[in-house]
């Protein structure tokens, strides 16, 4: 009760279902290529139009390629799906960002730096990682076609109220350690399915501390622990994030948001059904070694003994590291590395690639390893430009691509091969994700940039100057 | 207007395996397709295919002990992505069942608005139940939904599960949200005056 995602919830229900969902009411509906064509067939078949077109925001950005986006997709079942979203846009007369356009890149990195999400919103988008928006302080949760569908009829969609988490992480992170890493120690600690039915809400002198790309990061993962969202208070970083941001509200209208979204946070007297806290100092840069991003730990540990997992689920561990060609009790400091990617809506911000530049200016590509710069945005490109990461990306040997979500899960031709070891600052290390037989060890900019100097698993700790 | 459902009876395929998540239900290169149609040939690809494209024969949908419109699995089914195509793969394949301990929330309200029921039994009568087929892999499965009940029938042993009243009123009727937020109209527009 009283908490900042009872708050924004209770003030968008329309109406609750006798013994049922709730229909609630959202303010912002994001589209992308993939999870969309079918709801606007839907949409069509029962010869309807979207409700509110001016609160709708399309954008493709899972098949873009990452290079020669001047030219057309040249995988024809890629570019039908592209041309979808920009017909299914015009048709109805929604904002699309398409490929090339300044504006364009993933979702969840465009909607939060062009100040289309705002405090105490309600977003919603058909891709699991929308809870990345909760950064910004608003109610935001991935769903599936059907839902985008409701969605597009109605601008509401009946849903069932979650319960309420909330994860307070106290302390301050050591060196080297970021966001990503409290990201990847909160899921291992509560596990892969440990937060499902709850939304939550992340606090503690971590989280405050914490930039708004940070939290962003953070919120990103949420999912990655079942969660329905993850969520963090607006406060003053949020607040000078925005300010001045192509959509966020300007002059009087800014001042009168600015006093609302101060309201939001939960009161003293608010009531979570479950509470965690963590330390800030029990946290290390992390790495994961297996087949769901619960399955991570320090990059000094060794990977668990199965006979430290419960009974019921140690078929599924064995088969997990059979899949990664990894053993129980191996150290992970050292383990080889084919191949590394920057990039995602987890870590694909202006933040993350100056952390792989704070590693690798000076130093070399080691010669076996494949990398793939992505940045998240046009923007994030052109700040990387600005600030000249990209001169020293190129003096150490590494490309910068153009952007989209690219190898996170490698529906464009960014794909890792078969049998071969990627570190990647993306979201999912699940069978197959970056590639057919692709393994996937998931960890920060850091860690990433650590590998695709040395070629192994290296603690970036040791590479950091001061 | 969907498959209206009441009382189903059938054989079960088993999937032993915790946290299945919706990549290996539908790998993301199958999901560029722009209607629902033909996802079920692609269930569990990777899982069910080798690189060549031949059945990998140890893999329970091409294991010819097992078949019927059940799916049993271990607990959190369904995590990771939110892709519908999960659901329309399952749906697509023939099961209008998944039965587990545990499933992840976005998947299985995809299942729901897909006609698949998911099914949330205790962690015991789970195990009971793949001990039962790992016996006989002819044991049935009775899943009563006006009732809310699910029976082993080789063990006879039985359990309620839960359900809201209007998913289940849904699923009986074979309506969708969609028919219910359009009668609605006007109370959302009273919303947006506020």
């Amino acid at each position: 009760m009283n908490t900042l995602f009872d708050k924004i919830w209770d003030a968008h229900v329309v109406a609750a279902v006798e013994d049922g969902p709730v229909q609630l009411y959202v303010d912002r509906l994001y589209c992308h290529e993939v999870t969309s064509p079918q709801a606007f067939a839907g949409l069509r078949e029962r010869g309807l139009k979207p409700f509110r077109p001016e609160r709708i925001f399309c954008m493709p950005d899972h098949n873009t390629p990452t290079r020669n986006q001047d030219k057309p997709i040249e995988d024809p079942v890629s570019k039908a799906q592209v041309d979808t979203l920009q017909k299914n846009a015009s048709d109805f007369g929604l904002t699309h960002f398409g490929m090339m356009h300044p504006k364009n890149g993933i979702i969840h990195v465009v909607a939060p730096e062009r100040g289309l999400t705002l405090p105490g919103m309600t977003i919603v988008c058909g891709d699991s990682h929308t809870s990345t928006h909760g950064a910004m302080g608003a109610v935001a949760f991935g769903i599936g076609t059907s839902e985008v569908e409701m969605a597009l009829a109605s601008q509401c969609i009946l849903q069932q109220k979650p319960k309420t988490m909330r994860i307070t992480i106290d302390g301050r992170l050591g060196k080297g350690v970021t966001a990503k890493d409290v990201a990847l120690y909160v899921i291992a600690m509560m596990t892969t399915g440990g937060a499902t039915g709850y939304f939550v809400e992340y606090t503690g002198a971590v989280v405050r501390s914490m930039t708004m790309e940070g939290r962003l990061t953070l919120c990103n993962l949420s999912i990655e622990m079942g969660a329905r969202g993850g969520m963090v208070a607006p406060d003053e970083t949020t607040f000078a994030y925005l300010k001045g941001r192509e959509y966020a509200p300007q002059g009087e209208a800014w001042d009168k948001a600015v006093a609302y979204w101060k309201t939001l946070g939960s009161g003293s007297d608010a009531v979570f059904d479950k509470e965690v806290v963590f330390r800030a100092e029990d946290i290390e840069p992390m790495i994961t070694y297996g087949t769901n991003p619960g399955m991570g730990t320090g990059i000094t540990q060794t990977i668990p003994l199965s006979s430290s997992t419960p009974e019921a689920g140690r078929a599924s561990y064995r088969k997990s590291l059979e899949y990664m060609g990894f053993n129980e009790g191996d150290p992970l400091i050292g383990k080889p590395v084919d191949y590394v990617f920057l990039g995602s809506c987890t870590n694909g911000r202006i933040e993350d690639f100056r952390m792989f530049a704070a590693i690798v200016k000076g130093r070399k590509k080691a010669p076996g390893v494949t990398a793939w710069l992505v940045p998240g945005s046009w923007m994030v490109d052109a700040q990387i430009r600005a600030e000249g990461l990209d001169g020293i990306f190129a003096d150490a040997g590494f490309e910068l691509r153009q952007p989209g979500c690219s190898a996170c899960l490698a529906m464009n031709d960014d794909k890792i091969p078969a049998g071969k070891y990627a570190v990647s600052t993306s979201n999912r290390n699940f069978e197959g994700r970056q590639g057919p037989g692709s393994r996937t060890l998931l960890a920060s900019p850091l860690v990433a940039a650590a590998a695709a100097v040395t070629g192994k698993v290296t603690d970036p700790r040791l590479m950091i100057n001061a | 207007m969907k498959e209206k459902f009441e009382i189903l009876r059938s054989t079960c395929v088993p999937l032993p395996l915790e946290n299945v998540d919706t990549d290996q239900i539908i790998p993301a290169r199958f999901l560029k397709a722009t209607t629902k149609e033909g996802f079920g040939a692609n269930l569990f690809h990777d899982w069910r295919y080798d690189k060549q494209g031949n059945k990998i024969e140890t893999f329970v949908l091409n294991d010819p002990r097992y078949s019927g419109k059940i799916l049993v699995a271990g607990k959190n089914f369904g995590c990771g992505s939110s892709r519908e195509h999960a659901a329309w793969a399952i749906a697509g394949y023939g099961f209008r069942v998944v039965v587990s301990s545990f499933f992840a929330d976005i998947h299985k309200n995809n299942e729901l608005n897909n006609g698949v029921l998911p099914v949330v039994v205790s962690e015991p009568f789970l195990a009971a139940l793949f001990a039962s087929i790992a016996e006989n892999p002819e044991t049935a499965v009775e899943v009563n939904l006006p009732e809310q009940r699910i029976t082993n029938m080789s063990t006879g042993k039985s359990e309620n599960f839960e359900i809201n009243t209007y998913k289940k009123h849904c699923l009986i009727n074979g309506l969708d949200d969609i028919d219910y937020l359009l009668t609605n109209k006007q109370k959302i527009e009273e919303y947006e005056r506020l």
